[in-house]
């Protein structure tokens, strides 16, 4: 019996269409797999179904009641849970408490909680496994026990559709085992499940169908395996046929002694092994890419490189260790990077961010610098004076990527530049990175989820899963030897 | 209950109480009258406290609730209505005002309610200063009555003023509804999807937030004869009251009236260094707020509540 039903949900943000007719029925005890890249809008639907944002049009409807721009207590209370990826816990409550939270009503006048409440949270905490650590604070709780808190607050609601965003996002694979068994006793509980996730590999152990998205739009629907053979999917995941123009790696004059050697390198964040044994090298002048999922440690791996996070193993830079030395003095010896988040100065115009980056350089040499960058990016001359925040989001990422080349840098580090970007904004990113390795000796190190957008510049491509470095080789040997896990 | 035994808390307000009530067999009357003043500025930063260190929201005009309810009070008592009367009108006056600024500043996220609980208060003040008729303007309004004319009377009326209203705030923020109010200024997205209507908890923490000043604010214009901008309502005043809280250990309500207290106090015991004294002050809160978060409450039960 269809117990959520879905029909063409619109949601626009000013000009952006971040969801475009989405429409899904989900029956009780089934999981249905919510899935789509970066920016493809999945999130925003489950912010639509849960009542976070309202949609601009479209319709929700549980059990035959519409729920379209209700709010989210009274979503909630109709009968949908959310398990979030992030949360922030009660820090000075113990892990009873906020199982216990959960169970509250919504009522100004419960001064005192029912008996209930407390057996039935302990019996929920020992049903995903928390009974060993009821009375300690979520501060000093491991990462998958947090998770299974958030499972926890989402069983106490008794809801009969649950959206999970990204189950297994930082789990390793004995948790995410166990996880997978808990959704399953959703299901078992003929509660109606909707996985959010960005590809079909990490959910298609555990879910009944699938439903792609792209840009908004539907573009695949069905078993796990049909998903994953939907040419579309293929085309949005993998690229078409990818040209690819890797120099090998002996033609680099450093082929011995590489520019950058990352060795055995480590990254603890607290408990969670963010990075683990990562070894990888980049030649002078090379183009590598490095593809991994979300969480998979790639911002990580450049945080350590950059001298953000402190790091156990090697990193060498022209052949010294760079262990100890701050941020600002790396960057002065050449590592760039360009962070996810285009941190930008919003207020600033395009002219004036450009002339940060390039403070350091003598006023003639920034001159040709800032006139070499124009023909690079000729976008941003138009709008030298266009204040940075009004820009477009693939403008304001070609400002971020060259401001940091107006530092000179010898190595650009490019973190996920496709973050949210719409496809025609991606063929321009593309062409300038393309100018740029023709152009210029410059040595870029990539980091990205989207494999189209990352093998067709690259030299040889590493791939990150799960803090480690699981394959390494050309880019047009990754669709056949690494591409499944990219669906 | 067994829990409320057992935690330091309930044994250090205890003891504070006990002492507060034998006080007045030692002390003087003047140092009994510095206090009198500090227990309500108590109860003041108790009701931030339930504001700021529960539901999550910074409200930089708390004298706007204090104003409120101190000049209905005094200006219906300059008409002739009883004492008492009076102060339940100032209460109900400031949870009126209080409505009327949340309802919109609500909907606002960010510093922005904040903002608008500052310009709340600058307005308050203007209009005191152009109704001056009324209000009497910058010079102050005198009230025609008093609670007591006896120290010791209105000295234990304030004590037992804020014993209960500390009583109050303090098993409110440990009920259920405390505990939802802390979900809903910590995560309002996750609260609301949990089912609970994060706006009417917030307005509801207004609401008690500005009945407790406002009530505060109408006793101490009783006690003190007068009311004026410099004493009750002035940015300066606020911040006063912000940073008792601050100092004495946000989300604990008890440290506001600990921080309050220790304020006057400090002030007093310090009078001798002249103008210094509030530097002083200033910077022993700034210390402590740097270096000890929980406050002066934390560095008291840091040691036994530590989980």
């Amino acid at each position: 019996m269809t117990v959520l039903a879905v029909d063409g949900l619109v949601k626009r943000y000013g000009g952006l269409v971040a969801v475009n007719g989405v429409s899904f029925e989900l029956k009780g005890g089934e999981i249905l797999g919510l899935i789509g890249p970066n920016g493809s809008g999945k999130s925003t639907v489950m912010k639509l179904i849960m009542g976070i944002e309202r949609p601009t049009a479209g319709s929700v409807v549980l059990d035959g009641v519409e729920m379209a721009n209700w709010p989210s207590h009274q979503v909630a209370r109709q009968g949908v849970g959310i398990v979030f990826q992030h949360s922030r816990p009660l820090h000075r409550q113990t892990v009873l408490e906020n199982i216990k939270l959960a169970l509250l009503p919504d009522s100004l006048l419960k001064l005192f909680a029912d008996p209930h409440v407390d057996r039935r949270a302990r019996e929920i905490a020992a049903s995903v496994g928390l009974g060993h650590v009821l009375d300690r604070r979520p501060g000093t709780l491991p990462f998958a026990d947090l998770r299974r808190m958030e499972l926890a607050k989402a069983i106490a609601r008794d809801p009969r559709v649950v959206l999970v965003d990204e189950p297994f996002a930082g789990l390793t694979p004995t948790e995410v085992a166990t996880f997978s068994e808990l959704i399953r006793g959703f299901r078992n509980d003929g509660r109606a499940v909707l996985l959010v996730d960005h590809n079909v590999k990490s959910v298609a152990a555990l879910v009944d169908r699938v439903f792609a998205m792209y840009l908004g739009e539907r573009i695949a629907e069905g078993s796990a395996d049909e998903v994953m053979r939907n040419e579309t999917v293929r085309r949005v995941y993998l690229g078409g046929s990818i040209e690819t123009a890797a120099r090998p790696e002996s033609t680099f004059k450093d082929a011995d002694t590489p520019l950058l050697q990352v060795d055995k390198v480590g990254v603890l964040y607290g408990k969670a092994q963010a990075l683990q044994g990562v070894d990888i090298h980049v030649h002078e002048g090379e183009f590598v890419s490095i593809v991994g999922l979300n969480g998979a440690g790639k911002t990580t791996l450049f945080n350590a490189i950059s001298g953000l996070v402190p790091h156990s193993g090697a990193i060498r830079w022209d052949g010294k260790v760079l262990k100890g030395r701050t941020p600002a003095s790396i960057a002065r010896d050449g590592v760039v990077q360009v962070p996810e988040g285009r941190e930008l100065f919003p207020d600033m115009t395009v002219r004036e961010n450009l002339d940060l980056g390039g403070n350091h350089l003598p006023a003639k040499e920034a001159a040709t610098q800032l006139a070499w960058l124009f023909d690079l990016f000729p976008i941003l001359k138009s709008r030298q004076g266009q204040v940075a925040r009004t820009l477009s989001g693939g403008e304001q990422q070609m400002l971020t990527i060259a401001r940091a080349l107006m530092m000179k840098p010898k190595l650009l580090i490019l973190d996920e530049p496709t973050l949210g970007l719409a496809p025609v904004i991606l063929e321009q990113l593309s062409k300038a990175l393309e100018k740029l390795r023709q152009t210029t000796p410059i040595t870029v190190l990539l980091g990205e989820q989207n494999v189209t957008f990352a093998l067709p510049h690259a030299d040889r491509v590493y791939v990150l899963e799960h803090a480690r470095i699981v394959w390494q080789g050309p880019p047009d040997r990754f669709a056949s030897e690494a591409g499944t896990g990219y669906l | 209950m067994r829990n409320l035994f057992r935690s330091r808390i309930f044994w250090i307000a205890f003891i504070g109480c006990v002492v507060g009530l034998l006080l007045p067999l030692k002390v003087s009357g003047y140092i009994l009258g510095l206090l009198t003043v500090a227990y309500y500025f108590g109860v003041f930063s108790m009701a931030w406290d339930l504001l700021f260190g529960f539901a999550g929201e910074v409200n930089f005009g708390p004298t706007f609730l204090i104003g409120l309810g101190a000049y209905t009070a005094g200006i219906l008592n300059g008409y002739g209505v009883p004492v008492y009367p009076c102060i339940a009108a100032g209460a109900v006056m400031a949870v009126i005002g209080g409505v009327v600024l949340a309802l919109p500043a609500l909907r606002l996220r960010g510093p922005y309610f904040g903002l608008t609980t500052l310009v709340a208060v600058l307005i308050m003040m203007n209009l005191i200063v152009v109704f001056a008729g009324f209000t009497g303007g910058e010079i102050g309004l005198t009230v025609p009555d008093v609670l007591s004319v006896d120290t010791d009377t209105n000295y234990y009326i304030a004590l037992i003023f804020m014993i209960i209203s500390g009583a109050i705030l303090y098993a409110l923020s440990r009920s259920p509804v405390g505990l939802i109010l802390q979900a809903s200024g910590q995560d309002p997205i996750e609260a609301g999807a949990l089912g609970f209507n994060v706006t009417k908890h917030k307005m509801t923490a207004f609401v008690i937030s500005a009945f407790f000043s406002g009530l505060a604010g109408a006793l101490l214009v009783f006690y003190m004869g007068t009311a004026s901008v410099g004493t009750l309502v002035s940015i300066s005043v606020g911040v006063q009251v912000i940073i008792a809280a601050v100092l004495g250990g946000r989300r604990t309500i008890i440290g506001a009236a600990i921080g309050s207290i220790f304020l006057i106090a400090a002030g007093e015991a310090l009078r001798p260094f002249g103008e210094l004294s509030t530097f002083i002050v200033s910077a022993v809160a700034l210390v402590v707020i740097l270096f000890v978060p929980s406050g002066l409450l934390g560095i008291l039960t840091r040691r036994g509540e530590h989980a």
